[in-house]
């Protein structure tokens, strides 16, 4: 066995009251692929961030051909050859892709920045690994799938051999993310190295030498990717055997929200084009696509903080004009927003205001918020939906992402909402989290809600939804059942293949 | 060296914190003072006794806080929905001149029970529709208001400058730029006799006391404090964003219209181009001493008070210029600013 | 109307001009600068009024001109050190940092002046820059009065807006600023340390706005009196908007702004007495309101501006 070109040796550090990595040891060959398995929380982040000098450990050490790398210096990380690629990119959408490329390349203190030299070595690294990018081209007119180039070309720039890919798939289409991989193999096939960070047992599987896999801040288990399988993995990721619920089957009831040729345009562009769907009492219905093709849009539009520039909403078969939030929220529409830290909780303000924010006016009386049937309220979804780390006067950002998120669910659930338009509802949840959120859309469902799923993850929709949609674009494909789905078919129905297939049904 | 954000505040930290950003910016202007050749100690004795030494000073002290108040309380209601008004002086400006204008051209015969609370609406509203402009601009042209509500400071004062100068002018005056005076029904009646101190006082402490309620038990209250600090969740729990900027811009453009209003109608009796030593200013040093709550506001415009009217007299008896006043509250912005990040991060190595 | 015709066609109103949009320009200059690196530094005001007020006193103290200007910079430097100290260090909010910088430093501004020159009935003065003609231009006519007798700082201002430009748009240096800008995060990943940028920028460009306040003490008047900067700060800020965050169009945003305000005192002085000169002296404040009203939504606002930068929080 050749030396190590990297080797991390018992790095611990330790956040507050919480362990993120615990004596933590791996190594990474030359034009070896290594894949960082686990959950959200299991510090597979934080030990990439020790690794290129954004952290100090507490302990341990990062040896590089056999030289130490000082901590906490990324400068260091980068001459030693580290490069990162950033699941949410390092990039400046106001600047060009040469400049965010070469940022930081020259000493600061020269007079001139050579552009031209720049440019060709740009060029030449493009050609050579297959990633096109115009250098001239502002970074915010790119594709997501673009900006990830550049991301990649920035590392490759500073002529690192070791690449970092931080969940490099979460935002890609599923032929996005396999061209990518077969990049990625070529560049280990070409002698750089290369670590990537996943939850995904699939893509481990099929791109990784060797795999490691965190959880809890401890380094559990060590496979070679030929020695294993994705029950194993399954298993040692989780810790425990958590077992998804899964949809039974059930009869759906009649039509409660009807959406006919809607379309939403702004500042020209089409973000939602002539969108058809149907949504039964008692079903869920999935809306499956990769993020940035409109279904932040859809679910904005559905919880009453957008609106529509053509088409037809039918409420319980009834037309509406305009649907505002207090509309959506009285008529009985449960609202999970995609982002809950942004969109779903007020971070300062305490748990019980956040719990009644949405439906004051039933907690008010003469303009004065009724404070004590708010607490009351609060504790009461708090009990209900096993909310723990707080209690109703304590600031929602204290709590965990899956107990607010459990608290989103509660303040909607414990109306019985007719309709869940639920955006997004496990993301970034651990395992445990993520079982308990589907338990209770399961729930609501045998109760005979109707639910409006929109997700990225295919193994969340196939397991909860009766019928599913896919978004491309802002189109929606036509519906197929939950029985005809299998994840290729799906896969190219995000990739918006539908038209041929479908165009019967149109 | 890393901030680590407080999990929890104790209720002994919240109040600590503007004593000892008063105390550290007091011992920051006192090496000022020092350097002057003065002795530190004594230099505050004064203050405090020309503040407080006589029935008159005393008096004098709130006087001088009650637009203080008015203006305190005009920035925290903005700022606490994250509307940066800095346009409380020329609010105050053109809530005085509509006073003066509308008393001795409309109002004046009136009797004081229906003049003065007139007068008082005039005042406020006055205020409220310079306060609308730069809202206006924010929220059609997305222009950040700070910068559009300082600027129209200057036009606020050309422009009561203009109206003294012309249709306002006072004829009697000597040919001093000054407005012609509010009738005497207009005057507020004063709290104490043989002093200075007039209703506005009350007025103000009544409004503390009622914005308190307002913004802790009220569904607006609750509403515009959520927007002030996540615009996008209010936006999605269903509160009216436009709308609460709307109120709360009336509000607090209503607050320091109202605190030209009072200083006219309580003090001055005319308006004229030095009515204000930088109240509108002051009011946002206010405003952050008191942390934005409206019955601390009462407190800091006090120490405010306390400051300018203290140092005026030791300023005559120790050489100091008194300018030493306006330092110390600038510094307690800032120190009560650093002191304020340190009830919400601790420092970790 | 012929009023009007022959206030455009004079030189003397050109030369007005310069002189005018020289505080303006390197004002906005600085205030540009901070903002490119993704402070918001609305210390301008106050530290404009203790560049006028420490430039002018060191002279008048037997400093010579260039003295008195660099230790003006130097100041206005330093008060740049402690607005980036509250927002860059500790994160706190641009505005009200900003505006406590300047009300701390007008008012000390004052304290010093104060307690240093006594209160006299004619406000003492000093012999400010002369105008230099430059040999050959100068004798153009027309263009040699209007453009070419200016007061050396002036040129200055004029030299340090290419430089800016050049510094912004073409050395590694201003990439790397102009990244902090827009994603100190990024910054940070290529290797730059944004916290460092940031003060850099910051003290430099206070630096500049303590130049500004200095030459309406040291060349454009002679004598330094409280609230004498009128709120140019805030035009400036208002420039840096109306320029889009580019020196050159600051350059000429400067100057456009001093050739109304030029013309609006000459025409004061033609219509005097027949409309409030009060009127006319708004012109600059509405224009700045107007200006922003146009930009706002077009420019392209530096993405991490007035948001704090700490390490590992996103």
């Amino acid at each position: 066995m050749s030396a190590a070109v990297l080797e991390i040796q018992h790095v611990s550090k330790r956040f507050g009251d919480n362990l993120a990595n615990d004596d933590i040891s791996l190594s990474l060959q030359k034009g070896e692929i290594v894949a960082l398995l686990g959950e959200n929380g299991a510090g597979k982040t934080t030990l990439m961030s020790i690794l290129f000098g954004h952290y100090m450990p507490d302990s341990g050490r990062v040896v590089i051909d056999g030289q130490e790398l000082p901590p906490g210096k990324p400068r260091a990380a980068i001459r030693a050859g580290i490069g990162m690629v950033h699941q949410h990119f390092s990039l400046a959408p106001n600047l060009t892709v040469l400049d965010n490329v070469t940022t930081g390349t020259e000493s600061l203190w020269s007079f001139r920045a050579r552009k031209g030299e720049a440019r060709q070595k740009l060029l030449s690294i493009s050609e050579r690994f297959g990633l096109k990018v115009d250098p001239d081209a502002r970074l915010g007119d790119l594709s997501v799938g673009e900006q990830q180039r550049v991301e990649i070309l920035k590392a490759l720039y500073n002529d690192a051999r070791i690449l970092v890919l931080d969940e490099p798939t979460a935002v890609l289409t599923q032929i996005e993310a396999q061209k990518l991989f077969s990049i990625l193999k070529d560049m280990a096939a070409q002698g750089l190295s290369l670590i990537f960070i996943s939850h995904k047992l699939d893509e481990v599987m099929n791109a990784a030498d060797r795999i490691v896999v965190l959880r809890g801040g401890r380094q559990v288990a060590e496979r070679k990717a030929a020695e294993t399988s994705k029950t194993e993995l399954a298993e040692l990721m989780v810790g425990r055997t958590v077992t998804r619920p899964q949809r039974e089957a059930s009869t759906p009831g009649e039509i409660v929200l009807e959406s006919a040729g809607i379309t939403v345009r702004e500042n020209g562009v089409d973000t939602l084009k002539a969108v058809d769907f149907r949504l039964r009492a008692g079903e869920v219905l999935g809306i499956i696509g990769v993020s940035g093709n409109g279904q932040t849009v859809l679910a904005q539009l559905l919880s009453g903080t957008r609106a529509r520039t053509s088409g037809d909403l039918l409420l319980f078969g009834k037309p509406i004009d305009t649907l505002s939030v207090a509309d959506a929220v009285f008529a009985g529409i449960g609202r999970i927003p995609e982002d809950r830290n942004k969109d779903g909780a007020i971070g300062e303000m305490a748990i019980w205001e956040n719990a009644i924010l949405e439906r004051l006016p039933a907690f008010s009386r003469h303009g004065l918020v009724d404070r004590k049937s708010g607490m009351a309220y609060a504790q009461k979804i708090i009990d209900q939906f096993d909310v723990r780390g707080g209690t109703p006067s304590s600031r929602i950002r204290l709590l965990s992402g899956g107990n607010m998120q459990k608290l989103i669910l509660g303040r909607n659930l414990i109306n019985r909402p007719r309709i869940l338009i639920a955006a997004q509802p496990a993301r970034g949840l651990d395992e445990g989290a993520v079982a308990a959120v589907h338990e209770r859309i399961l729930e609501a469902r045998r109760q005979g809600t109707a639910v409006l799923l929109i997700s990225e993850d295919l193994d969340e929709v196939m397991a909860l939804a009766d019928r599913i949609q896919a978004i491309v674009g802002g189109r929606l494909s036509p519906p197929i059942p939950a029985e005809e789905a299998s994840a290729q078919k799906l896969g190219l129905m995000m990739a918006g293949e539908w038209a041929q297939e479908f165009s019967h049904a149109v | 060296m890393r901030f680590e954000r407080r999990e929890h505040r104790s209720l002994t930290l919240v109040i600590a914190t503007p004593i000892l950003a008063i105390i550290a910016a007091l011992a920051l202007s006192g090496i000022l003072i020092a350097i002057a050749g003065a002795p530190v100690l004594e230099a505050y004795w004064r203050i405090l006794k020309g503040a407080y030494g006589s029935r008159l000073s005393t008096t004098e002290t709130l006087t001088r806080a009650t637009p203080l108040m008015l203006t305190g309380l005009a920035a925290a209601v903005a700022f606490r929905a994250r509307l940066w008004n800095i346009g409380a002086e020329g609010q105050l400006y053109i809530g005085a001149i509509a006073v003066a204008a509308a008393s001795s051209h409309l109002l004046g015969g009136l009797p004081a029970s229906i003049q003065i609370p007139a007068l008082l609406v005039i005042g406020a509203l006055a205020g409220m529709v310079l306060l609308l402009i730069p809202l206006w601009l924010r929220l059609r042209f997305s222009v950040d208001e700070v910068v559009t509500t300082l600027l129209l400071n200057f036009v606020a004062v050309l422009f009561v400058s203009m109206l003294i100068d012309t249709v306002l002018k006072d004829p009697t005056a000597f040919g001093w730029p000054q407005s012609q005076s509010v009738a005497d029904a207009a005057m507020l009646p004063k709290l104490l006799s043989r002093s200075r101190l007039h209703l506005g006082l009350a007025i103000a402490v009544v409004l503390a006391f009622l914005l308190h309620v307002i913004q802790s038990r009220t569904v607006f209250g609750m509403q515009s404090h959520a927007a002030g600090l996540n615009p996008a969740g209010a936006v999605f729990a269903g509160v009216p964003l436009g709308r609460t900027l709307v109120i709360v811009a009336c509000m607090s453009g209503g607050l320091a219209g109202l605190a030209g209003a009072v200083e006219v109608m309580g003090v001055k009796g005319y308006v004229t181009t030095d009515l204000s030593p930088g109240y509108g200013y002051s009011g946002i040093v206010v405003a952050m001493l008191a942390n934005l709550n409206p019955l601390g506001v009462v407190l800091a415009a006090l120490f405010t008070a306390t400051m300018f009217v203290g140092a005026d007299g030791m300023s005559r008896a120790m050489g100091i210029p008194s300018y030493i006043a306006d330092v110390t509250v600038a510094l307690s912005l800032l120190t009560m600013l650093v002191a304020l990040f340190f009830t919400q991060y601790r420092i970790r190595r | 109307m012929s009023a009007i015709a022959d206030i455009i066609a004079s030189a003397g109103l050109w030369a007005a001009v310069l002189r005018i949009a020289t505080p303006l320009i390197l004002g906005t200059l600085g205030a540009l600068l901070c903002e490119r690196a993704g402070v918001l530094n609305l210390g301008i005001e106050g530290i404009m009024t203790f560049g006028a007020m420490i430039g002018w006193l060191s002279v008048y103290n037997g400093a010579d001109l260039w003295t008195g200007l660099m230790i003006a910079a130097l100041a206005g430097g330093l008060f740049g050190g402690l607005h980036a100290l509250l927002t860059v260090t500790l994160g706190l909010s641009q505005h009200v940092s900003g505006l406590g910088v300047t009300l701390f430093a007008s008012s000390f501004s004052y304290y010093v002046f104060r307690l240093l020159v006594p209160v006299a009935g004619t406000p003492p003065t000093i012999t400010p820059f002369q105008p230099i003609a430059i040999p050959g231009l100068s004798n153009l006519p027309f263009l040699g009065p209007a453009f070419f007798s200016q007061t050396p700082p002036t040129y200055l201002a004029i030299a340090l807006a290419l430089l800016l430009a050049y510094m912004l748009f073409r050395t590694p240096l201003g990439l790397a600023i102009r990244m902090t800008g827009e994603n100190p995060h990024a910054a940070e990943a290529q290797g730059i340390n944004p916290m460092a940028i940031r003060y850099g920028a910051v003290m430099t460009g206070s630096a500049l706005m303590g130049m500004a306040g200095a030459f309406l003490t040291l060349s454009a008047f002679n004598s330094f009196f409280p609230t004498m900067v009128q709120g140019r700060g805030w035009i400036c800020i208002a420039l840096v908007v109306f320029a889009s965050w580019r020196p050159g169009r600051a350059l000429i945003g400067a100057l456009l702004f001093a050739l109304f305000d030029g013309f609006q005192l000459r025409l004061q002085t033609a219509l005097g007495g027949i409309v409030p000169y009060q009127l006319f002296l708004m012109i600059p404040y509405i224009l700045s309101i107007a200006a922003l009203a146009v930009m706002a939504r077009r420019a392209r606002v530096p993405q991490a501006l007035m948001q704090p930068y700490r390490r590992g929080e996103r």
